[in-house]
C-alpha cells in the first residue's frame, strides 16, 4: 500500500524553482531516505507533503488525502519534526508531550501512562520535570521525535533530525527510528549524512530540485559501481555542477 | 483540544519573567502616577510683575493676584526689558505691567490701564494664565470702584454673580474625569501589546511550525490565545479600580456588572486586534512598531485628552474606528454619571462589532499553510 504519492510535484518561488516536478511513491512501513545537498529542495518538498506549503503544481497524496484539497486530514495522520527544534522551551518535558498528545486527540486517560512508558523506554524518566530549554541538543532531538510519534501517526516526517550532534547520538536516534518503523510507522527522513542513507530501505537523491536517483542503497551502489553511498552522492553532485 | 492549548498559554505566561510583574505593577504605577501628569488644572503660572507705580493700590492688586493660588510671582522687576528677559529665560509665563501713576489715574479719572503679556510657547498656560489674570483684575476693579464710590456717595453698585452647578463632577476635579479614562488606557496597553507579541513570538522561535502541522483548528488556536488575555484584562481592571477607590477615592456610580461586561467586550476586541497584528508581523520588532502606531492613533482619537467633538469632521469620522473611544465613554459615564446598561446601547453594539470583526479577522489572518 502506498502512503505517499507525488506526481510532478513542483514549487516555485518567483523565478526560482525549488522543487522541479518530482515523482515518487513511498510504501507503508518503509524507511524512506530523502537525500540531497543543502538547498536541493528537500525541506520544501517535505513541507508540501506535510501541508505546510502549497504546491505550485502537481499532485501529492499523503495517507490517501490530497495535499491541495485536504491538508487538515493529512495532519491528523502524520507526525513532523522540523529541522529547527520546535518544541516549547519554556515547558517541561512531560508538558510538551501532554500538549501535543492532547492536540492530536490522544484520550485524556491515556496521556499520562503513555508519557511515563515513553520516558521509561527512552531512559529519560529522571528528566520528566526538566524544562526543555535546559536539555542538551541530542536529547532535544529525541524528545522532538517522541513528540512527533506520540499520537502513533501513520507516517512521520523528519527533516534533518540529527543535524549537529555526535555520531553516537545519531546512532541512538536511528535506533528510535527503527523502533517506530517496527511498529508500522512509515518514516520519511531527509538527511545529508550518507552513512545514514545506508540505514534506509530506499533513498531518493535530489539535485537542483529534481530527483536524480531512487532505489535501495545496495542497488544504487551497484548501478554507479561504487562502494559507498558517499561516492554515489559525489557522482550525482558532479553531474549537477557540469550542467551549471 | 482547547483545554491543552489554554493550559499551555497560562504556563508560559506564568513562567515568563516579565508578564506577571507587568500586569500587577503597570496598573499600580500608572493609576497612581498618570493622573498627576494628566492634570489640566493650570496652576503655578510664573508671573513677572513690573510695578512702576509702587503705590498702595498696586500693592493691593499684587496681593490679590498672589492670594488667588494660580500664580507664582517669579520676580518683580523694575523694567519691561527685565521682565521680557525672564520670559526668554523661561522663568515666567505671564507679565503684568502696572504703569506709573496707576493709583492717581484710578482715583482721579476712575480709569487706569494695565498691560498683560503672555508667553504662548505653552499656549495652554499662557492663555489660561492671562484669562485668570483678567478675571482677578476685573474682580479687583469692582472692589476698588465700590470703595471709591462709597467715598463719594452711598449708592450701591448692582452686581451680578454667576453660580454654575456642575452636574456629575460638582467640584470639577480633573481626576474624576481622567482616572476612569486612564484605567481604560492601561487596559488597552496590556491587552493590546501582549497578544501582539504572542503569535509572532512563536513564529520567531519556530514553535508555530510544530503547531501548524497538527490538525488544530484555526478558531481553537486563536481562542486559546485570546482567553488568557481575558483573564489578564480582568486582573488589570480590578487592580486599577482598586487604586481608583483606595487612592483616588473614586468608585463607579453605576454598577460593576456594566463595567465588567463592557470590559469583556473590549478585551476580546482589542486582544483580537493585537493577534491580527501578530499574524501579519514577521518579527517581534515589526509587531511592536505596528502596535505602537495604532495605539497612539487610537488613544488620540479616543477623547482621552481632548473631546472628540473638538476635532475636525474628518478626524471625528476616523475616531469611530477607535474601540478605545467607546470603552472610554462607557467608563466615564458609568463612573461619573452612573449610566446603566440601557443607556449605553450605542457603545454596546459598537464594541460587540469590534469584537466580532477582530476575532474573525484574527482567525482568517492566521495561516497554517504558507
Amino acid at each position: 500500500m502506498k502512503v505517499i504519492e507525488a506526481h510532478d510535484l513542483t514549487k516555485r518561488f518567483g523565478n526560482f524553482t525549488a522543487v522541479d516536478a518530482i515523482t515518487f511513491e513511498v510504501e507503508k512501513g518503509e524507511i524512506f531516505g530523502f537525500l540531497g545537498a543543502n538547498g536541493a529542495g528537500k525541506t520544501t518538498a517535505m513541507r508540501m507533503l506535510c501541508g505546510l506549503s502549497k504546491p505550485t503544481s502537481g499532485i501529492g497524496k499523503v495517507a490517501g488525502f490530497d495535499i491541495q484539497k485536504d491538508p487538515e486530514n493529512i495532519k491528523k495522520n502524520i507526525g513532523y519534526m522540523s529541522q529547527k527544534f520546535a518544541l516549547y522551551e519554556d515547558l517541561k518535558v512531560w508538558e510538551n508531550l501532554r500538549l501535543f498528545g492532547g492536540i492530536y486527540g490522544v484520550p485524556a486517560k491515556e496521556i499520562n501512562p503513555r508519557i511515563d512508558s515513553l520516558l521509561h523506554t527512552l531512559g529519560f524518566t529522571a528528566e520528566k520535570n526538566t524544562m526543555v530549554k535546559s536539555l542538551p541538543l541530542g536529547w532535544k532531538q529525541k524528545l522532538a521525535f517522541s513528540a512527533a510519534i506520540f499520537h502513533e501517526p501513520r507516517i512521520v516526517f523528519l527533516d534533518e533530525p540529527t543535524g549537529g550532534v555526535d555520531p553516537a547520538a545519531r546512532r541512538q536516534f536511528w535506533e528510535l527510528i527503527y523502533d517506530a518503523a517496527d511498529r508500522g510507522i512509515t518514516v520519511f527522513v531527509t538527511t545529508h549524512y550518507m552513512d545514514e542513507a545506508e540505514y534506509c530501505d530506499r533513498v531518493s537523491i535530489m539535485v537542483d530540485g529534481r530527483i536524480d536517483a531512487l532505489d535501495s542503497p545496495t542497488n544504487l551502489k551497484e548501478k554507479y559501481n561504487v562502494r559507498s553511498m558517499d561516492e554515489v552522492f559525489f557522482q550525482l553532485a558532479r553531474g549537477a555542477k557540469a550542467k551549471e | 483540544m482547547l483545554r491543552y492549548l489554554i493550559e499551555k498559554e497560562f504556563k508560559q505566561i506564568k513562567r515568563n519573567v516579565f508578564i506577571p510583574r507587568l500586569i500587577i505593577i503597570m496598573p499600580l504605577f500608572a493609576m497612581i502616577i498618570f493622573p498627576y501628569a494628566a492634570n489640566f488644572d493650570v496652576k503655578n503660572i510664573d508671573l513677572s510683575i513690573i510695578d512702576h507705580d509702587k503705590s498702595s493700590y498696586s500693592q493691593l492688586l499684587i496681593q490679590k493676584v498672589q492670594s488667588s493660588g494660580y500664580f507664582r510671582i517669579s520676580n518683580v522687576s523694575g523694567t519691561h526689558d527685565e521682565a521680557m528677559k525672564s520670559i526668554e529665560a523661561d522663568e515666567s509665563d505671564v507679565i503684568l505691567e502696572i504703569p506709573l501713576n496707576f493709583e492717581r489715574d484710578l482715583i482721579k479719572e476712575q480709569k487706569a490701564d494695565l498691560m498683560v503679556s503672555a508667553n504662548a510657547v505653552n499656549g495652554n498656560k499662557g492663555g489660561l494664565g492671562s484669562a485668570y489674570l483678567a478675571n482677578i483684575i476685573a474682580d479687583y476693579n469692582n472692589e476698588v470702584r465700590v470703595k471709591l464710590m462709597h467715598n463719594v456717595s452711598k449708592v450701591s453698585i448692582p452686581s451680578m454673580e454667576l453660580v454654575p452647578l456642575y452636574r456629575y463632577n460638582p467640584t470639577l476635579k480633573y481626576e474624576v474625569f481622567m482616572v476612569p479614562a486612564l484605567l481604560v488606557m492601561i487596559l488597552a496597553m496590556i491587552t493590546g501589546f501582549l497578544p501582539a507579541l504572542n503569535i509572532v513570538g512563536e513564529k520567531q522561535s519556530g514553535t508555530i511550525e510544530q503547531m501548524n502541522v497538527t490538525p488544530v483548528k484555526k478558531w481553537t488556536f486563536i481562542l486559546s490565545k485570546l482567553i488568557p488575555y481575558w483573564v489578564i484584562g480582568y486582573v488589570v481592571v480590578t487592580i486599577a479600580m482598586g487604586i481608583a477607590l483606595f487612592y483616588w477615592n473614586l468608585k463607579p456610580s453605576g454598577s460593576l456588572w456594566t463595567i465588567y461586561i463592557f470590559a469583556s467586550l473590549f478585551i476580546v476586541a482589542f486582544s483580537g486586534f493585537g493577534l491580527v497584528i501578530s499574524n501579519y508581523a514577521t518579527t517581534v520588532q515589526q509587531a511592536i512598531l505596528m502596535m505602537f502606531f495604532f495605539m497612539l492613533t487610537f488613544i488620540f482619537l479616543s477623547g482621552l485628552y481632548t473631546p472628540v467633538e473638538n476635532m475636525p469632521q474628518w478626524a471625528q469620522l476616523i475616531s469611530n474606528i477607535s474601540p478605545l473611544k467607546y470603552i472610554m465613554q462607557v467608563f466615564r459615564l458609568v463612573y461619573l454619571k452612573g449610566s446603566s446598561f440601557n443607556e449605553l446601547h450605542k457603545q454596546f453594539f459598537a464594541l460587540i462589532s469590534f469584537a466580532v470583526v477582530f476575532y474573525t479577522w484574527a482567525i482568517l489572518s492566521y495561516k497554517k499553510t504558507g
